[in-house]
């Protein structure tokens, strides 16, 4: 208990802010290193104070942080409480950045335990929380055992028992030194094993962010010719959903318009120049600027007036979404239709307008649809759970770096084992499925060694 | 006449325990079933390895005789794995047995306050749980504060070969035959275990030009750090390399009912690394040979001990599995191969001071405990001689830690975990093990060995040169500047490594991969010996994993400086897992890191215990 635990108190996603609650000796000073504002260490108790979490570069939320002292918390130990915006990607960055900075991911229950172990609940109702507690962390820890116990543990094992092996092999080589039968592992072996277990653990990684989407928001543009109604439907967003940012310093003014939690999701709108065939050279830079903004986004929202025939400009952005899976906005469907649908030889084609807020529920719909968002909903704890595994990852990721950098400086094979041995640790840990003897097993059960 | 401790058992736990004990001035009976069988290494001849030798340079650091003995009577003398980190260099020796005995007798018998007895002891004086002396086979009574039972393979041993079993120890002698039931009688957990040994051949009978030599170090290492030379250096015996065949494996499959093992005879739990060679033959059954060494047993006589080869085949078979052998067609064997069983007791039922939980003042050291191996005993014979000494002082205890020595992983692994087949030492079991280096045991144990008053004032001096020189050269080193001027990169150029753009110390220099202490003297000439210059430079280079392995073993003596008090009664504590109540009932952890590393205790019950502590205001 003298370490600092951290969790996500708030569900993902739902509403418009998220708290990240910190318990633990070390809770403010670890806050402290983030927080951009007032020295947090020198505030009162009880007090809430407004800043930025600042990952060392950049600001990553704007966030408002209550200290609560200790004793007088619900765990009776330092509290902090930070509120920021509910966006996925800036909690889970801000929760991130938290364990990285010395905060341990608290296990299920455990701010409720430590409450009571600290003795803020009276000794007599020990018996019947601790009942509530256990069953709690019980059925956590099963449902995490079955969510771990699908592909992913599979997965982990085709590569950590390759590992397992290799790792028995050089501790035989260690304690049987002169079994001239029994393979000396080489350099050159671990160059090969730790290359593909990088590569291994890297796919590990990935498929942990499967839910990328989810983490680092939609990015998304609008496009279309002057005075289609970009603005309208990009306003009418912000008016509806919580609108974290509406200027991000650092980037470009025209082109970043607004970020907004939508369905849980951070979706990045961007808002471009409007899109017209010229040879004017200065409205020409906008417009392939607008363009170029095309390739990298994860949807393209382009907007047409149904009250008008296509033009060449539009015809000229339809053409350059062609294979970009966009969604057309028909805008303005309170006037008379002038366009084709026929014309349009497209997936997604909504119609909409910005008289109310209602008017883009079309819209809104087919981005739900499209990005499978009620799934991902669905799926928080898979996702939360996967996020723990993916730190994990991080970190035998970065202990299979450490392992490269031994073997590149030519140092011993029991050396860089140090590193492997951690990394089969992590990945274990992962899988729920490390005890402390396995080597040793591994060790008697394929290596023929003896009197 | 009364003692203040009796030693049961003569081997290398009882020899370490009686010095111990009567070095540190306390009145000591050795008692043994035979005195000629003081120090005798019934089976391999050889000290140290992997992990074992390290034992034995902890064993001389803390002020031990094993070290000092081996070097009187080494026929070979071996660094292991020195291709490999320092972490895991390892000095073995090839011993001359008769040597061996003769030497270690000799120390005994000038020990001051150290008295020999030949007796089998029948049972222990037990009064109000407090051990007062031992009871003879002949009816004797002897008194003493307090007893250390090293018995070894003695306690109901009985040697097995084919489908014979024969009640004895390893040489034929009578085996103790009642201790262990009356160990029974009051209280302790009886595991009844199983090892065995190779055939011994005659050397004459050999053809050594079918096998390959295998040769020591030439340079004079001694395992002590105060010994001046080994005997190894005079005579750097070889050993041979030979292996089993096709021939060899179908006899012992034909056979291999006839064994005592297969032929269900046994009813001790082998251990696991030590597999007879029908064990390895029927497990791994896809390899095509398995490897032995033939190693000298001793100068005066003329037998080779055939290593890789223990079996408990009737002796025809025996016959004929030598003689499939490649340079053995015509081997006499002098000595057949056999498994012996013994009684051990439950680990668990011990404290890591080596005391037994149930009487006071007893202490058990040893096979009696469950290892194998003679660095093994002797290490615990050590640490039982010291607390039994310092409890008798009205001290505080030698519990050395996982982070401090091989010695404390071994005790803390009996006593937390206890043992279910013979346990021997492996690297592996250590989880700093770069801590715990061959090179380093001095610098980590000394200061206990000179505390307790087996390191005199003289040793303890040279040692304080060397820890300040040590320091000296480090500092040197860190505070000498290089800066980048022409001179400077032409030798870094010399020596392939990276150019200097800013200045930097020697001793970052040391830190860079592939830079040695050589490289750094040819920059700088250093006036000190190469074991100062060793230190220095293995501290440098692996710096970081040594700090990493600190940074862990720091989080862990945390929670081991959190002793748990001796009275606590888990039932009280409410909230804990009843399985953990049971765990913690059994082995009592004296800390709640001990308390953490038995299995069936879970962090939650950890977290419910400390908090429990503070309330009581530990």
């Amino acid at each position: 208990m003298d370490d600092t635990i951290v969790a996500i108190s708030t569900k993902l996603g739902k509403g418009a802010i998220s708290i990240i609650r910190l318990s633990g000796e070390k809770s403010i000073e670890i806050v402290n290193k983030l927080f951009k504002g007032k020295d947090l260490t020198k505030v009162k108790s009880h007090t809430i104070h407004y800043g930025f979490i600042n990952d060392g570069k950049n600001d990553i939320d704007e966030v408002l942080v209550t200290i609560m002292l200790a004793p007088k918390t619900f765990t009776r130990e330092n509290v902090v409480e930070i509120n920021c915006h509910g966006g996925i990607a800036p909690t889970l960055k801000i929760f991130e950045l938290l364990t990285e900075n010395g905060a341990r991911i608290a296990n299920p229950g455990e701010f409720t335990k430590r409450a009571f172990l600290n003795g803020r609940i009276d000794l007599t109702q020990a018996e019947a929380v601790m009942d509530i507690i256990s069953s709690k962390t019980e059925n956590a820890r099963k449902m995490a055992l079955s969510l771990v116990e699908g592909n992913l543990k599979k997965y982990i094992n085709t590569f950590r028992d390759k590992l397992k092996y290799l790792l028995a092999n050089i501790e035989v080589n260690i304690d049987y030194p002169e079994y001239y039968d029994i393979e000396e592992i080489t350099k050159e072996q671990l160059k090969e094993t730790i290359k593909n277990l990088e590569q291994d653990l890297k796919e590990l990684i990935k498929k942990s962010e499967e839910r990328q989407i989810i983490k680092n928001g939609i990015k998304t543009i609008i496009i279309g010719k002057p005075n289609v109604g970009k603005s309208s439907i990009l306003n009418t967003f912000l008016k509806e959903e919580k609108a974290i940012v509406t200027d991000i310093a650092g980037t470009t003014r025209d082109i970043v318009e607004g970020k907004i939690i939508f369905d849980g999701i951070e979706l990045s709108l961007i808002d471009t120049a409007g899109i017209r065939k010229t040879d004017d050279v200065v409205e020409k830079i906008g417009v392939n600027k607008s363009i170029s903004l095309i390739d990298e986004a994860d949807l393209i929202i382009v907007v047409l007036n149904s009250n008008e025939e296509l033009n060449e400009s539009d015809k000229y952005i339809l053409n350059k979404v062609k294979n970009k899976n966009p969604i057309i906005v028909l805008n303005k469907n309170d006037l008379q239709l002038k366009i084709n649908k026929k014309d349009l030889k497209f997936k997604h084609i909504v119609s909409t307008n910005t008289n109310s807020l209602e008017g883009i529920t079309p819209l809104k719909n087919e981005i739900k649809e499209m990005f499978k968002l009620q799934e991902l909903q669905e799926e928080d704890y898979t996702y939360l759970s996967n996020n723990r595994q993916l730190i994990l990852a991080k970190k035998a990721l970065a202990s299979l770096k450490d392992a490269k950098m031994s073997l590149l400086n030519e140092e011993p094979i029991d050396i860089i084992e140090i590193d492997l041995k951690e990394v089969f640790d992590i990945l274990g840990t992962i899988t729920g499925e490390s005890y402390s003897d396995e080597l040793l097993d591994e060790l008697f059960a394929s290596f023929c060694v003896g009197k | 006449m009364k003692y203040d401790v009796i030693v049961v058992g003569g081997g290398h736990a009882g020899i370490e325990a009686s010095l111990a004990c009567a070095r540190l001035n306390h009145k000591t009976l050795l008692v043994t079933g035979n005195i000629d069988n003081i120090a005798d290494m019934p089976c391999n001849p050889s000290i140290g390895g992997p992990a074992k030798g390290i034992v034995v340079r902890e064993i001389d650091a803390l002020g031990g005789e094993m070290a000092k003995n081996t070097d009187k009577s080494s026929l070979q003398m071996k660094m292991l794995n020195t291709k490999k980190g320092p972490a895991v260099w390892a000095l073995r020796a090839q011993v001359d047995k008769v040597i061996y005995k003769k030497e270690m007798l000799k120390t005994l018998k000038n020990q001051k306050n150290l008295d020999i007895k030949e007796a089998l002891v029948k049972e222990l004086l037990i009064n109000n749980n407090k051990v007062e002396g031992v009871l003879l086979e002949n009816g004797e009574k002897i008194l003493s504060k307090a007893v250390i039972l090293t018995t070894g393979t003695y306690l109901k041993g009985a040697i097995l070969v084919g489908d014979t079993k024969k009640s004895g120890g390893p040489h034929g002698e009578k085996a103790s035959n009642y201790l262990s039931p009356f160990l029974k009688k009051i209280g302790f957990n009886i595991l009844r275990l199983k090892t065995g040994t190779p055939p011994r051949i005659e050397k004459n009978s050999v053809d050594f030009t079918k096998m390959q030599e295998e040769k020591g170090s030439s340079e004079d290492i001694t395992f002590s750090y105060d010994s001046k030379t080994a005997l190894a250096y005079k005579y750097q015996l070889p050993c041979y390399l030979i292996y089993t065949n096709d021939k060899t494996h179908k006899i012992i499959q034909q056979h291999l009912n006839e064994s005592s093992m297969y032929g269900g005879y046994v009813e001790g739990v082998g251990p696991r690394y030590c597999p007879s060679i029908e064990d390895k033959i029927v497990r791994f059954s896809d390899k095509e040979r398995h490897q032995l060494f033939l190693e000298p047993e001793s100068l005066y006589y003329d037998e080779l001990y055939l290593q890789g080869f223990s079996t408990s085949m009737p002796y025809k078979v025996q016959e004929e599995m030598v003689h499939s052998l490649e340079g053995l067609e015509h081997a006499k064997i002098l000595k057949y191969a056999y498994a012996i069983e013994y009684d051990a007791i439950d680990s668990k039922q011990i404290k890591p001071t080596l005391e037994t939980k149930i009487i006071e003042n007893l202490y058990t050291a040893g096979q009696i405990n469950g290892t194998s191996g003679y660095e093994e005993a002797a290490g615990q014979g050590l640490i039982a001689g010291i607390n039994a000494s310092l409890k008798l002082e009205n001290k505080e205890p030698l519990i050395l830690k996982r982070n401090e020595a091989y010695i404390g992983v071994l005790i803390d692994d009996l006593v937390t975990k206890g043992v279910k087949d013979p346990y021997r030492l492996l690297t592996s079991r250590a989880e700093y093990r770069l801590l715990l280096r061959d090179d380093n045991a001095d610098l980590r144990l000394r200061e206990y060995g000179h505390q307790i008053g087996l390191i005199n004032d003289e040793v303890y001096e040279k040692f304080l040169i060397k820890k300040k020189q040590i320091a000296e050269l480090t500092n040197i080193l860190k505070e000498t500047k290089l800066t980048p001027t022409k001179e400077t990169n032409e030798k870094l150029k010399e020596l392939d490594t990276a150019l200097l753009k800013d200045s930097i110390t020697l001793y970052d220099l040391l830190k860079r991969p592939k830079i040695t202490m050589k490289d750094i003297e040819k920059i700088k000439p250093l006036n000190y010996c190469s074991e100062i210059k060793k230190e220095v430079e293995i501290n440098a280079s692996y710096e970081g994993y040594i700090k990493k392995a600190t940074t862990a073993a720091l989080k862990m003596l945390d929670e081991e400086n959190k002793k748990i008090p001796t009275d606590i009664n888990y039932k009280e504590i409410p909230n804990i897992a009843s399985e953990a109540i049971e765990k913690l009932e059994e082995i009592r952890p004296l800390t709640l890191g001990q308390a953490r590393r038995i299995s069936g205790v879970n962090p939650s019950d950890i977290e419910i215990i400390s908090v429990y502590l503070k309330k009581r205001g530990n």
